[in-house]
């Protein structure tokens, strides 16, 4: 049986869900960051 | 429950420093200069320790290749674990105490716990696929650990599920603080049940049943996939807080101009 699907779908999706969380949580945290200061300096 | 104490030298209320730490100010604080140190060391410990698993660990005897996927798939298990202890943990203190940082730190626990729970979940899918024939089959701890992704969804809907924000956080509570019963459920199924699953191969208090060549590349992956899972979370409790500084500031300024 070819292994390499398998063992490349496992850390494909591993890889995709850290790349992507951690991609959409740094934006979210730069956004907040951007908002509050224009906000204080209004 | 809290008493007068005399703390170093003066009087305080037990369990006073914990309350001092809940204040989402202090939090913000703290964490924000050690969050782009930490969000660092995260991803090169999970990057070594994944490249590690996946290029260089050597091929399991029996199982040959597949193996491999141990190096994502076990570190998932245990962070979706961990996770839900955090938030059971977050939800007592919220219970108990009502301290905001505890309902925000649920709240952002709660995707990101989810997410790890869907990542060993396929990947032990795939995993299952070769080894047992089968990508799923009905073992218990296959199934308490479905039932644990379920907890999470069900925890994430029903925190955002009422117009009073504090209405969904206490019943959240209530559901994750319930549903921790899964954890020694998940933890002990492999050794109450007679499982497809294989036992615990790993042991704190000695007698591991695995080479270190291959632990080591397992102990760095899942110090890592824990970084992360505490980077991640921390990031976004940051994020949540300042949001909410940010709405309060816009709403007395139009208070001001109204």
């Amino acid at each position: 049986m070819n292994l390499a699907p398998f063992i490349d779908g496992s850390y494909g999706i591993t890889v995709l869900f850290l790349a992507g969380v951690g991609a959409l949580t740094f934006a979210r945290y730069r956004r907040a960051v951007r908002r509050l200061r224009a906000v204080e300096t209004r | 429950m809290n008493e007068d104490v005399l703390i170093a030298g003066r009087i305080g209320k037990t369990g006073s420093w914990l309350h001092r730490f809940a204040n989402p100010g202090r939090f913000l604080r703290l964490v924000r200069p050690v969050l782009p140190w930490l969000a660092i060391l995260s991803l090169i410990i999970t990057v070594t320790g994944v490249v590690w698993g996946y290029a260089f660990a050597p091929a399991d005897w029996q199982q040959g290749d597949a193996s491999r996927i141990m190096y994502v798939h076990v570190p998932a298990a245990w962070v979706s674990m961990a996770g839900y202890a955090a938030l059971a943990v977050c939800s007592f203190f919220s219970i108990i105490w009502r301290h905001p940082l505890a309902d925000l730190a649920a709240e952002e626990i709660g995707p990101i716990g989810a997410g790890f729970t869907f990542v060993c979940l396929v990947s032990g899918s795939l995993w299952g696929k070769p080894e047992w024939g089968a990508y799923w089959v009905w073992d218990a701890r296959l199934t308490s650990v479905l039932i644990l992704f379920f907890l999470y969804l069900g925890h994430i809907a029903l925190i955002r599920a009422f117009d009073n924000p504090t209405h969904g956080h206490r019943a959240a509570a209530i559901l994750a603080l319930v549903g921790a019963i899964n954890l020694p459920i998940i933890v002990f199924s492999v050794q109450w049940w007679n499982t497809l699953h294989q036992g615990n191969s790993i042991s704190f208090t000695g007698g591991s049943k695995i080479y270190i060549t291959m632990l080591y590349p397992l102990i760095l992956s899942s110090l890592g996939f824990y970084l992360c899972f505490v980077t991640m979370v921390c990031a976004r409790i940051c994020a949540a807080i300042m949001e909410r500084r940010t709405r309060s500031l816009l709403l007395a300024a139009a208070e001001r101009g109204a």
